[in-house]
């Protein structure tokens, strides 16, 4: 199954709606069975029971992230490969990838309180995250103020590279700088420092929270292909009814 | 003359004339230091601490304003079209637009800046950092925004889209250069190396932004 074999927008509503019908059902189930570790999961021996705040907290960031690198690859197979569905894949991300990035800095904000004693510092890792937010608001703006979809699409598809260079700036920011954000903990060459007790709930939230984004973002690209119909529908009609 | 020297000097010309808007930008420089002290009280020792800061804010945002006289002016009369049409490459094109808009906007700001801090009451040694400082980014500064002004060349009222998709962009070249301008007023950071990360910024953005820039125009415009 290659990619273009999608890109008939008929053919992928089709599809979608028969990966959405076990696709949900999946998701909850993980869903229940991360949350149920997540909830037995021990407490830390430092940060007591507010630790469990990164069981969604992580989650979310990285889904704030890996929107973003799906809209870069997306951008790619706009200007590139001009693929049909890759203007939509972009759009419907912006905004739940904007979400995810606005619950990991507000589980973020409320985990700092308890844990530094503040709600905010700026420093290099909470910096670069509510820059990737304030770009994420950024081509929602783009895509809503273009009016021509095709035009949009490849407007913010170059806009979405150029902002691309924040992602390693965010992951390699807790060793490139001195920061109050903790280091990398998970994904290290070295192997993980965190306790396998606390780990696989973790890694069990992550999974469910990115079947979660698979939903959304798949339902996001029905809405969006349906929407764009509406549009060229309505476009038809005011032209018939003008006509002579 | 060759092609590339013509469209240069016809930036340049266009710039100086009236409604070129060129030293626009030095006048709202001028009234923003002006409007400081009036929100943070006239203390001149939090000032002093805080000009380089306050001179580098307001040469972004006098940068950010001058740019719809870069390609959308050129969008709106046609001859946007008859420039990316041309044999020359079109980021050839752009960069030699971005240089003179530089010239003719940049430059002036790091010209008044040293005035401008007299205001705020910075020492010689600070002001004289703070204008090299300036002179080192906002070619960067221009650069950047180059890509924000061709992604929004064919919207109406694009401005407040250009700020926000320009200013992310800007915030490293604005962290170096505050960094490099207190560096030379406390130490005890030597000011060689933030200048020289400032410099490396300046000549990067010259070519990502054409580059970057030429992309989104040839996307956006057909």
């Amino acid at each position: 199954m290659n990619l273009i074999e999608w890109a008939n927008p008929s053919r992928f509503l089709a599809l979608s709606a028969r990966v959405l019908a076990w696709l949900i059902p999946a998701t909850l189930l993980v869903f229940a069975a991360a949350g149920v570790q997540a909830y037995l999961a021990p407490d830390d021996y430092q940060q007591g029971a507010t630790v469990k705040i990164m069981f969604i907290h992580v989650p979310a960031a990285w889904l704030g992230i890996f929107a973003w690198v799906l809209m870069s690859a997306a951008a790619l197979g706009t200007l590139v490969w001009r693929h049909p569905l890759a203007d939509v894949a972009a759009k419907a991300a912006a905004p739940i990838g904007a979400a995810f990035t606005l619950m990991c800095l507000l589980t973020g904000s409320l985990w700092g309180r308890p844990m530094w004693g503040t709600y905010w510092v700026w420093d290099a890792r909470l910096t670069s995250v509510l820059v990737l937010f304030l770009m994420y608001l950024g081509v929602i703006a783009l895509w809503q103020t273009i009016e021509d979809p095709t035009r949009a699409a490849r407007i913010a598809a170059v806009f979405t590279l150029v902002g691309a260079i924040n992602i390693p700036i965010i992951k390699f920011s807790v060793d490139w700088w001195n920061t109050l954000h903790q280091s990398a903990s998970v994904l290290r060459l070295d192997g993980s420092t965190i306790h396998v007790s606390i780990r696989v709930p973790l890694l069990a939230m992550i999974a469910a929270f990115t079947l979660l984004f698979l939903t959304l973002q798949i339902a996001a690209m029905r809405n969006e292909i349906l929407r764009r119909r509406l549009r060229t529908m309505l476009m038809l009609q005011a032209d018939a009814a003008s006509g002579p | 003359m060759s092609a590339v020297t013509e469209l240069f000097i016809r930036d340049l010309r266009l710039a100086v004339r009236v409604g070129g808007g060129a030293l626009m930008g030095v006048v709202f420089f001028l009234v923003l230091v002006a409007l400081i002290p009036f929100a943070i009280g006239p203390d001149l020792a939090l000032l002093a601490r805080i000009g380089p800061a306050i001179l580098w804010l307001g040469a972004l945002l006098a940068t950010l304003l001058g740019f719809d006289r870069l390609l959308t002016a050129d969008h709106e009369d046609g001859s946007l079209d008859l420039i990316l049409m041309a044999r020359m490459p079109v980021e050839i094109a752009i960069m030699v637009k971005a240089l003179a808009h530089w010239l003719t906007t940049g430059l002036p700001l790091v010209v008044v800046a040293p005035l401008l801090g007299i205001l705020l009451n910075l020492e010689p040694q600070a002001t004289g950092a703070v204008a090299l400082t300036l002179l080192a980014g906002t070619p960067a500064l221009t650069f950047i925004g180059t890509i924000g002004a061709a992604l929004t060349v064919a919207l109406r009222r694009g401005g407040l889209l250009l700020a926000i998709l320009v200013l992310p962009l800007n915030i490293p070249v604005l962290i170096f250069g505050v960094a490099a301008s207190n560096a030379a007023l406390v130490g005890p950071m030597p000011f060689g190396t933030p200048l020289t990360i400032l410099c490396a910024l300046s000549l990067m953005s010259a070519v990502i932004g054409p580059f970057a820039a030429a992309l989104a125009l040839r996307q956006g415009l057909d």
